[in-house]
């Protein structure tokens, strides 16, 4: 029997439930991994030599040294772990969230002080803006 | 007996921390964050509780995906401040009281849920933040916190209405204490915000104000609210609200005193919301 899962027509929004979470088990836990000092040092030195130690899909893998988190998050990633690479590159949780919305992050930055993203035409995947 | 005196809500961004840390709080875009607090430090200076049971969402922190629990109470004698990957916040090592967390887990177990004793936990910015905001920079915390850990970022995560009555069962475990403690129970987190995908920045002003009329004047109608409306209406992280009915829900059932209501936007990608509620 399907379950329950209301939350898949709410647009540009994917939620970590535990399907996602199986999916990215291994992609969140490198993230978790770049917690530690030496863990990033070695990261940085050599990405994909880095990411080769991690039973991570070849897709997962590409989409992290792309810095591409909207992927990231489609193959399974959580933003709170993702994060950490954001961490690892000096990012700020803004820049990171900003680069998700195709917008440059001043644009993104002056709509979150004029009062962030409307609901209005936010609610439904197909909805009229 | 020991009695919960008071309930504190606030949001906990990462960034009202680190604007801290690094002394950034003059600026104007963190002053009129700030400026939201000023009456709440004096008024915790005023009414200093003798532990604070905090309620907040561990943030891929202190537990991975070997292992998220639900519902998680700190009940060691210390806390440390947590490496979240900028370095640990230079903040006081968080003192627990573990008489009185123990009391409670051993109460609330017996009524049906099923927390997860922890003893070592390191505490990210969803426990400090909120203790910065409520105590600026001090030396050491003002007293004993128990951290009450809540997982609200791999769902499905506890239902509103199951971190209300949950919220009833720790202010029945509080009550049958032996010691004259006076006890806050502080609910963490929101309000909306949206931190992943095209929908980031997502912000839903009326709707928060709805929620913190219906925190106050209706908790159980709202603790009735569906996860998906949390979603829907103030972003997939807003989802942290559910937090706050856990603290709501410790609380007396005569309505409660307003001591205090601030709400602004932004702190980073989010809504800041505070509210103190003091019992009658």
């Amino acid at each position: 029997m399907a379950l329950d899962k209301p939350y898949k027509d709410v647009p540009g929004t994917t939620i970590f439930d535990a399907e996602q979470s199986r999916k990215g088990y291994h992609l969140n836990q490198f993230c978790v991994s770049l917690m530690k000092p030496e863990n990033r040092a070695r990261f940085k030195a050599n990405e994909r030599a880095y990411l080769d130690e991690w039973p991570m899909t070849e897709d997962q893998k590409l989409a992290v040294m792309s810095r591409d988190l909207n992927r990231c998050i489609a193959l399974g990633g959580n933003i709170y772990f993702l994060a950490r690479i954001g961490a690892t590159d000096g990012k700020s949780f803004q820049q990171m969230a900003g680069s998700m919305t195709g917008m440059s992050e001043e644009e993104y930055r002056d709509m979150m002080i004029a009062g962030g993203r409307s609901i209005e035409g936010n609610r439904y995947i197909g909805e009229k803006k | 007996m020991a009695r919960i005196t008071a309930s504190v809500y606030t949001s906990h961004v990462p960034a009202i921390g680190a604007a801290l840390d690094l002394g950034k709080t003059g600026e104007p875009y963190w002053q009129k964050v700030f400026a939201g607090y000023e009456f709440s430090k004096q008024w915790l200076k005023d009414n200093t509780p003798d532990v604070v049971f905090l309620v907040y969402n561990d943030h891929a922190t202190a537990f991975s995906l070997e292992m998220i629990p639900t519902f998680a109470i700190g009940c060691a004698a210390e806390f440390q401040p947590a490496d979240e990957g900028w370095g640990p916040r230079p903040v006081p090592v968080v003192q627990g009281h573990p008489e009185l967390a123990a009391h409670i887990a051993q109460s609330v177990i017996q009524d049906d849920f099923d927390l997860t004793i922890v003893n070592r936990m390191a505490v990210d910015h969803g426990l400090t933040v909120p203790l910065s905001l409520m105590c600026g920079q001090p030396a050491a915390w003002p007293c004993p916190v128990i951290p009450f850990a809540v997982n609200v970022v791999q769902y499905p995560v506890p239902s509103g209405r199951r971190c209300f009555n949950l919220g009833r069962a720790i202010r029945k475990a509080v009550e049958s204490y032996d010691a004259p403690l006076k006890v806050q129970i502080w609910g963490t987190g929101g309000m909306s915000h949206q931190l992943q995908g095209p929908r980031a920045g997502l912000i839903n002003k009326e709707w928060d104000n709805a929620f913190l009329d219906r925190l106050i004047a209706d908790p159980e109608g709202l603790s009735r609210m569906p996860h998906i409306d949390y979603v829907r209406e103030a972003g997939s992280e807003g989802i942290e609200l559910v937090m706050w009915l856990i603290a709501r829900g410790a609380m007396s059932d005569t309505l409660p005193k307003v001591a205090h209501r601030f709400y602004h936007v932004p702190a980073s990608n989010t809504a800041v919301g505070h509210l103190i509620l003091e019992n009658t």
